[in-house]
């Protein structure tokens, strides 16, 4: 899904990489906070390991092979944040060594496949472990979702990216059907591959995964037959511990809501879109505009006409994903703030004894 | 990254353009690839002319014409994209050879392959006569936040590190007659994958450790600043304002 130089054109081009630039400075300041000072060195090493496991190829049938993205896995590994800088790292690399994917198209590249994989299938995975019973099977569980939805997520954002910009004059319902069609088929490999992955991680190191923490089970006893929680033996984390996590949640949940609605917004305003013009292609235009009105309020904006469709879609698409991050962000640093402030000590000891 | 350790794009040599700091390269195929994203398809002569310049820089560089070719291999996929666009593009049809495409995939074609094959012809050339070390330097010198730059070249000084370990990891499952043959065996790949990720995040750590116990503060000294004198600065100008002159050239004609 590497997009050579040529395909979008360059205002597209010029804006995904205000974009790209953007969340590459947020995810720096986030992964500062996640890691601190060992950023460089870890999310290095990992952004190697999503490079070597992009060269592993996992045998799908008689003579084809597919391999990772890895966005997924290294958002619910390493978190969102670092998640992000190491898959742009990749890319930025890939495009100047390999020549892979052009650079002028390194932001529509890095939105696509480094901000937009990452994003949703975290925000997706935070979300299904919330709900989800606290065990390690609904991790992988919750795993294996976020990594199907994150791969059609990319191919319909390139879709949304290709019907501003783009410089050729496939139909954009050829070109949805086409990326998302054969990128659910990729989704779901990357999502058994994904799924079984973090939870081989699991299996042996579980503090290392970073989707995963706060599983960790209390202590029992067994005292004359009935199980009863041991006493703390270190009494003061405990309650900053609650009371973070209690925060994360929630500031967790807020994001997710956030992200969800943005991306869903798009999902329905640009797909009823691709369905109409299919269906106007196909002679059944008639079914397609009852589906479009009766999905979403965003599509009453241009029913009438495809092109003001296509417009408002996006534009609701935009502004929900810019509240959504202004929002996000906003959260996320006041909360991670007010927490430094609070429990800097205990969090420096943590730090030290991972 | 020591001198055996400079990766296979990279072709050893002393000519003028292996002689040039890295940002200035960088800049110059950057501006370059975007005047020739910017030209209108419709100037076809325009893109000959940049392939032209290209050669003239390739000569230049003494890099041989068989290495640049094999290095263009990596567009494959596009050009089967590129292929199928007349096939699938709306728009009028006209007939070539018995078969019904459409003009405006075919302009949309040939607008993908042109700009695609020389946007994947500079950035070889660039990686030919850049070093790895002088390409993140480079990066540096053109204000690519510091801790980016320090990932990248963590990535890149143990890319191979971790590439071995998985080759490892696969000659000590070929050597238990273990092959990879279908999905049933993707559990065994997975475990290996999860495996490859422990190692390579507690490396990061032990790394951490060793550079903590060398001083390390968060920011990398900066030892070999690299400078540009405004001579260097005009010589690595000279292909992307040349191109300019002939996308300048596409609008007008």
């Amino acid at each position: 899904m590497h997009v050579p130089d040529g395909f979008i054109n360059a205002p597209t081009s010029a804006a995904t990489g205000v974009i790209a630039a953007g969340a590459v400075a947020v995810s720096l300041r986030g992964a500062r906070r996640e890691l601190d000072e060992r950023t460089a060195p870890l999310a290095g090493l990992v952004a190697a390991f999503i490079f070597a496991v992009q060269m592993l190829n996992f045998p799908v049938a008689a003579g084809t092979s597919g391999h990772l993205l890895g966005g997924a896995l290294a958002a619910i590994l390493v978190g969102p944040y670092t998640g992000v800088l190491c898959v742009s790292v990749v890319l930025l690399m890939q495009g100047i060594l390999f020549a892979d994917g052009g650079l002028t198209a390194l932001g529509v590249n890095i939105t696509n496949m480094a901000i937009v994989t990452t994003v949703v299938a975290y925000a997706l995975f935070r979300g299904l472990v919330k709900v989800l019973p606290r065990t390690r099977r609904s991790v992988t569980a919750a795993a294996f979702v976020a990594a199907l939805v994150s791969v059609p997520a990319a191919a319909l954002a390139f879709t949304l990216m290709y019907a501003i910009g783009g410089t050729t004059d496939v139909s954009l319902g050829k070109v949805a059907t086409a990326m998302v069609g054969v990128h659910v088929l990729i989704g779901i490999g990357e999502a058994v591959i994904t799924a079984l992955t973090v939870g081989a991680v699991i299996a042996v190191r579980p503090d290392l995964v970073y989707g995963a923490r706060g599983l960790t089970q209390r202590l029992k006893l067994r005292v004359n037959g009935e199980l009863v929680d041991a006493p703390d033996a270190r009494p003061e984390p405990a309650p900053v511990a609650a009371r973070t996590s209690h925060r994360k949640v929630w500031a967790a949940g807020l994001v997710t809501s956030l992200v969800l609605a943005g991306f869903v917004s798009f999902y329905a305003s640009a797909n009823p879109d691709g369905l109409e013009k299919v269906a106007t292609d196909h002679g059944i235009d008639k079914k397609a505009e009852e589906h479009s009105t009766a999905d979403s309020p965003l599509a009453d904006y241009g029913v009438k006409d495809v092109d003001d469709a296509r417009l408002s879609g996006g534009l609701a698409g935009v502004i929900g994903v810019g509240v959504t991050v202004v929002a996000g962000t906003g959260v996320f640093w006041v909360v991670r703030r007010r927490r430094t402030g609070d429990a800097s000590p205990s969090d420096t000891t943590s730090m030290t004894s991972v | 990254m020591g001198a055996g350790h400079a990766h296979k794009l990279y072709r050893h040599g002393h000519s003028p353009v292996h002689g040039l700091p890295p940002h200035t390269k960088l800049a110059a195929v950057f501006a370059f690839v975007v005047v020739v994203v910017s030209t209108p398809r419709e100037a076809m002569w325009a893109f000959g002319l940049y392939a032209v310049l290209l050669g003239a820089v390739a000569y230049v560089a003494r890099v041989p014409a068989a290495f640049l070719l094999r290095r263009l291999l990596i567009e494959v996929p596009f050009v089967a994209f590129a292929v199928l666009m007349p096939f699938v593009a709306e728009g009028e049809r006209v007939d070539v050879l018995g078969l019904s495409l459409s003009v405006n995939g075919l302009w949309g074609a040939w607008n993908v392959l042109a700009k695609g094959t020389l946007g994947v012809a500079a950035s070889v050339l660039l990686a030919a006569t850049t070093e790895l070390r002088e390409l993140l330097l480079g990066l540096q010198r053109l204000k690519l936040p510091p801790l980016l730059v320090q990932i990248a070249s963590f990535m890149i000084r143990y890319g191979d590190v971790i590439t071995d370990e998985m080759r490892r990891m696969r000659i000590a499952r070929e050597s238990r007659g273990f092959e990879a043959k279908g999905v049933k065996h993707w559990g065994v790949l997975a475990k290996s994958a999860g495996a490859l990720f422990i190692r390579s995040y507690e490396r990061g750590e032990r790394v951490h450790l060793a550079m903590v116990s060398r001083g390390y503060a968060g920011s990398m000294p900066v030892i070999d600043e690299v400078t540009a004198s405004p001579a260097q600065w005009s010589y690595a100008l000279t292909l992307p304002c040349a191109a300019l002159l002939v996308c300048l050239l596409g609008w007008s004609l």
